[in-house]
């Protein structure tokens, strides 16, 4: 039997604990699943101290979520932020067959553990203090009996971090190009010799999203990120945006004292809002092609 | 003198070898070679003869062992020679009209282009068939005898250009395989019952037969007549033998007369140790040998073509000698005594006919010659000299042979003795009808010559000298050989010896059989010269009856083989290609469905998505989890 | 309460994890799934620690996060380079293995 603290503070981690387990494999985006499984590394690092295993507690924390969890962020940084699962599911009758055989599974794990002959719990408090506290008391074990084990394991982290450096490497197959050459093929290709256009910016929100305007009023997409624009993120001006920009420089136009432009027609309008669609519609059309190509 | 015998058969077989292996270089003397060995081989035998001549009875049989060919523990296959009375009458035969039918080729393949390669055949031909007779055991003979088998091929196909001589060669191949499968497994018998397959050895063991080896010897017996039947165109391997006229026609005289055909009577009388010991044995063969006599002396009176009439001739002659052979102790001597005489008269009619063709444009339709004794006196002389002998006209040769055959016949004794003579003598008979229609539509009668393919009118000729040499060496046989042969009995004192002699009981007295002989032979050519010598010929054949039309087709050999072997085997390979195909291959084809279907089901489940194969995994440790579960609750 | 409940809650976690890993497609939330997994046996095993009054099981426990270590390093590094390849981190994706 526990005290009653600790058994509030049980059921307070499990519930923790649980949810972030069923946040992790429920969140669509991966980002997300791996602050659940953050929560709930931390909640068990706490069981682990309560059950004093202290030592363990904080690499818990350090290792575990300090490091491991950022590791797991930062690939998932690299690899895509929005790469989200799609709902669909492939495999015939993968889901239900995993949601039952996952429900069966914990319930004989349950029934198991129910139907032990566990002895009373002695705790580790005596075996703490015989060694002088908990660290002292690992370390006696890891130096001495388990000394062969904690050398193979050093021997596993080097081979891990070796394949880790051989499998990310890229063998470069050709001479790094400077700003020179880069700078003369630019040139020789002529394309875009000049800097890409910045995005428009707007005080009303942060715009990198949004494509600067031409002088002709249409949306310049190279303005964007290649990234957003592959991702179909780019902002889509509207036809109201034009026109709510068209207003304002008319109705500055007396109070700045210069010649107010010419409200353009209904008809240019469209034309530019029809653009705007065309350009929303190649974007869908790209993901989409992206997500049959990757099936 | 007696290391001559191995010399006899290397002599022509180097001369095949020369001949065959020399390449053009001999193409000039390559005719003259074959034929200057064949005869040294005939001298050397002559030589032989009379070196045996002078030796007692009991001291003329000469063994020759050369070297052990195959020696293994419990088989020792020996390499040697036995030289007695018979394989002397054989060799002086073989070599003496062999060499007599070379010296004609010389003259009839005159303008062949390959005629080299053609005497290297021949010179084979002798010399296998000199291996067979001189052998001293059956292993050897049977070398000998796949020589003659092999040799025959080469040479009935020896104008393979012609797709009718190819086939014909191919089918004597084939019919004589039949033979030669009975005389290997009588060659195996032998060897299972007595150990050996030495002559001596095996005829001494037969004869004490007991009532064990009785049925072996039976088999035995009735193994080496279906080789001899195979060799000597008895029925029912008679097919080949008209077929076999493609050849050459001094092929044709070499097969019919002096080798070849002449194995078969000579294997029964070699044998004749184990079929006096085996009477079923001998009773097929007496069987057989009536069959065939009747059978080719119908088949040639059908005949148009000269060289066909003339092989259904040899059929029933050899059909007499079979008889004979058959008939055991009392007609061994009689059947080699006609075999001998028959190869005089034989060659001569062959050569004849070859020299009728040569002159003919090598035309062979009887019902376009006519009247050819004007043109071709010798040939018109010595074919009737052969004719008069192989009716059995006195005192030419076949008179002296045939009826002591016919005698023999008669004096088996019993039903069985009237029936043999009856079909004997109605043989005789039928000689006589279709032999002096022969001679009618050939050498008398009005011309009925027709231009040939080419538009060539036939300037019949009589042939070249090199070619009637030859021819009138073999009418002087003819003529002469059954009078010295029955001179004091000499043939039978010559080979009793060997075979072996008896006097049979005729329930008729031999001059009566002579007198029945004489009056069926008289019939026999005065019908034939009613229908043939009186009336002129028509140049195309008339319907006939249905027995003619039946031996014009040889009494419907080939429509009998094709029904009963060639569709019967094709239909029991259709039944058994069938089977295989819905059983066997059905049942593994089956299984092999069965394995692919379950393959492709099961392949599905490898779809290459990981997370498939962890659900699978994790389900096996759910199995796990619950077996062992399990178990602890029922522990 | 009674300190089972610990297990309870590890095979809960643990159980939760396996579902994880077959129901989701991205490799990096698999391999989440998978860490959230040795997470549950390590409570497991902090528990019995606990349960028998010595260290060993803490002992172990360490050991399993030092290889869940290791091999989330070379798991990451895995997706990373497929990634390169095929621009995709699904698990689906990578089935060039089917016939």
């Amino acid at each position: 039997m526990t005290s009653t603290g600790e058994a509030v503070q049980f059921w307070v981690l499990a519930v923790i604990a649980v949810g972030g387990a069923l946040g992790m494999v429920l969140c669509r985006k991966a980002v997300h699943s791996a602050l659940c499984l953050a929560a709930t590394m931390i909640a068990l690092a706490i069981c682990y101290m309560a059950q004093g295993a202290v030592f363990l507690g904080i690499v818990q924390i350090v290792v575990y979520t300090g490091a491991i969890m950022m590791l797991f962020l930062f690939v998932v940084m690299l690899v895509g932020v929005s790469s989200a699962d799609s709902v669909k599911e492939v495999l015939k009758g993968q889901r239900v067959a995993a949601v039952v055989g996952g429900i069966g599974f914990g319930v004989l794990l349950c029934a198991g553990i129910a139907n032990a002959n566990l002895h009373a719990f002695t705790g580790v408090g005596a075996a703490n203090e015989a060694a002088g506290g908990n660290v002292q008391g690992l370390a006696s074990l890891i130096f001495t009996r388990y000394v062969w084990a904690f050398e193979v394991t050093g021997a596993l982290l080097i081979t891990a971090a070796v394949g880790a450096m051989v499998l990310t490497h890229r063998e470069a197959t050709e001479v790094r190009q400077s700003q020179r050459e880069l700078a003369e093929q630019r040139v020789r290709l002529g394309t875009q010799v000049t800097p890409l256009p910045a995005p428009g910016v707007y005080a009303r929100h942060n715009a990198v999203d949004a494509p600067g305007l031409l002088p002709d009023g249409t949306p310049a997409e190279i303005s964007v990120n290649p990234t957003l624009r592959q991702r179909g993120q780019m902002r889509q001006l509207g036809s109201d945006l034009l026109r709510r920009m068209g207003e304002l420089e008319q109705s500055t136009a007396g109070w700045l004292g210069r010649k107010a432009p010419k409200p353009r027609s209904g008809s240019e309008l469209a034309h530019v809002e029809q653009r705007g669609t065309e350009q929303r519609g190649t974007g869908q059309r790209e993901s989409e092609q992206r997500e049959v190509e990757s099936k | 003198m007696d290391n001559l015998i191995p010399v006899l058969v290397a002599v022509p077989l180097l001369g095949a070898a020369l001949l065959l292996c020399g390449g053009r270089r001999l193409d000039r003397v390559g005719h003259l070679l074959g034929t200057f060995l064949a005869f040294a081989s005939f001298g050397v035998g002559l030589a032989l003869f009379f070196s045996m001549l002078g030796r007692s009875v009991d001291q003329r049989p000469i063994h020759d062992h050369l070297f052990t060919w195959i020696p293994v523990n419990g088989f020792q296959a020996e390499v040697g020679f036995q030289l007695d009375q018979l394989s002397m009458t054989f060799v002086l035969l073989i070599t003496g009209v062999g060499s007599l039918i070379h010296l004609y080729s010389i003259g009839y393949m005159a303008h062949d282009e390959k005629r080299r390669r053609f005497f290297g055949y021949l010179n084979l031909f002798l010399a296998a068939m000199l291996l067979l007779v001189l052998a001293d055991n059956y292993l050897l003979l049977y070398v000998g005898w796949e020589g003659v088998g092999l040799a025959s091929y080469l040479l009935i196909g020896f104008w393979q250009h012609k797709p009718s001589a190819a086939t014909a060669a191919k089918k004597a191949f084939l019919v004589n395989r039949v033979g030669d499968v009975g005389l290997s497994i009588a060659v195996m018998l032998m060897f299972t019952t007595f150990g050996t397959f030495a002559f001596t050895p095996v005829f001494a063991d037969a004869s004490k037969a007991t009532q064990a080896t009785q049925a072996t010897l039976t088999g035995i017996g009735l193994m080496l007549l279906l080789a001899a039947c195979g060799k000597s165109a008895q029925v029912p391997l008679q097919s080949w033998l008209g077929d076999a006229m493609e050849g050459p026609t001094p092929v044709s005289a070499l097969i019919h007369a002096a080798t070849m055909v002449t194995a078969g009577v000579y294997l029964i009388t070699r044998s004749s140790a184990i079929f006096n010991q085996a009477p079923t044995a001998q009773l097929a063969t007496v069987v057989v040998g009536a069959v065939t006599l009747l059978f080719g002396a119908i088949v040639g009176c059908a005949k148009d073509d000269i060289k066909k009439a003339l092989a259904g001739s040899t059929m029933s002659q050899i059909g007499y000698m079979v008889l004979a052979a058959g008939l055991g102790p009392i007609g061994y001597v009689f059947a080699i005594m006609h075999l001998v005489t028959h190869g005089f008269f034989k060659a001569g009619l062959f050569l004849g006919a070859g020299s009728v063709m040569h002159g003919m444009n090598d035309e062979v339709d009887m019902r376009k010659y006519g009247g050819l004794a004007k043109y071709m006196k010798w040939t018109t002389v010595t074919f009737g000299l052969g004719y008069l002998a192989i009716i059995g006209v006195p005192p030419f040769s076949g008179f002296y042979t045939k009826d002591k055959i016919i005698e023999a016949a008669f004096g088996h004794g019993g039903t069985e003795g009237w029936i043999l003579g009856t079909c004997a003598v109605i043989g005789a008979a039928v000689t006589a009808f279709y032999m002096t229609r022969v001679m009618l539509m050939t050498f008398f009668g009005e011309k009925r010559w027709a231009d040939d393919a080419d538009g060539h009118q036939p300037h019949p000729h009589e042939s070249p000298k090199i070619m009637v040499i030859p021819m009138v060496l073999l009418a002087v046989g003819s003529v002469a050989g059954g009078f010295l042969f029955n001179w004091n009995d000499s043939f039978v004192r010559w080979l009793s010896p060997v075979t072996g002699v008896a006097e049979g009981n005729p329930p008729l007295n031999p001059t009566v059989i002579q007198i029945l002989t004489g009056v069926v032979l008289v019939l026999g050519v005065a019908v034939a010269w009613m229908m043939y010598g009186r009336r002129p010929v028509p140049a195309t054949p008339p319907l006939g009856s249905l027995l003619t039309r039946a031996a014009r087709r040889d009494l419907l050999q080939d429509d009998f083989n094709h029904v009963v072997l060639v569709s019967g085997g094709s239909h029991l390979t259709r039944f058994l290609v069938y089977l295989e195909g819905k059983g066997l291959d059905g049942l593994v084809n089956g299984i092999a469905a069965l394995v692919g279907g379950t393959s492709g089901r099961v392949r599905k489940i490898q779809n290459g998505y990981v997370r498939s194969y962890a659900l699978s995994m994790f389900g096996g440790a759910l199995v796990l989890a619950v077996t062992t579960l399990l178990m602890r609750a029922v522990a | 309460m009674n300190p089972v409940n610990y297990l309870y809650l590890a095979a809960l976690l643990f159980t939760i994890g396996a579902v994880g890993v077959l129901v989701r497609r991205n490799a990096i939330v698999l391999f989440m799934c998978v860490e959230l997994m040795l997470n549950a046996c390590n409570l497991a095993l902090v528990t019995f620690s606990r349960l028998h009054g010595n260290l060993d099981g803490q002992i172990i426990a360490f050991f399993t996060m030092v290889v869940a270590a290791a091999e989330v390093v070379v798991g990451l590094a895995i997706i990373v380079s497929v990634f390169r390849t095929r621009h995709s981190a699904s698990v689906d994706d990578t089935n060039l293995m089917k016939l």
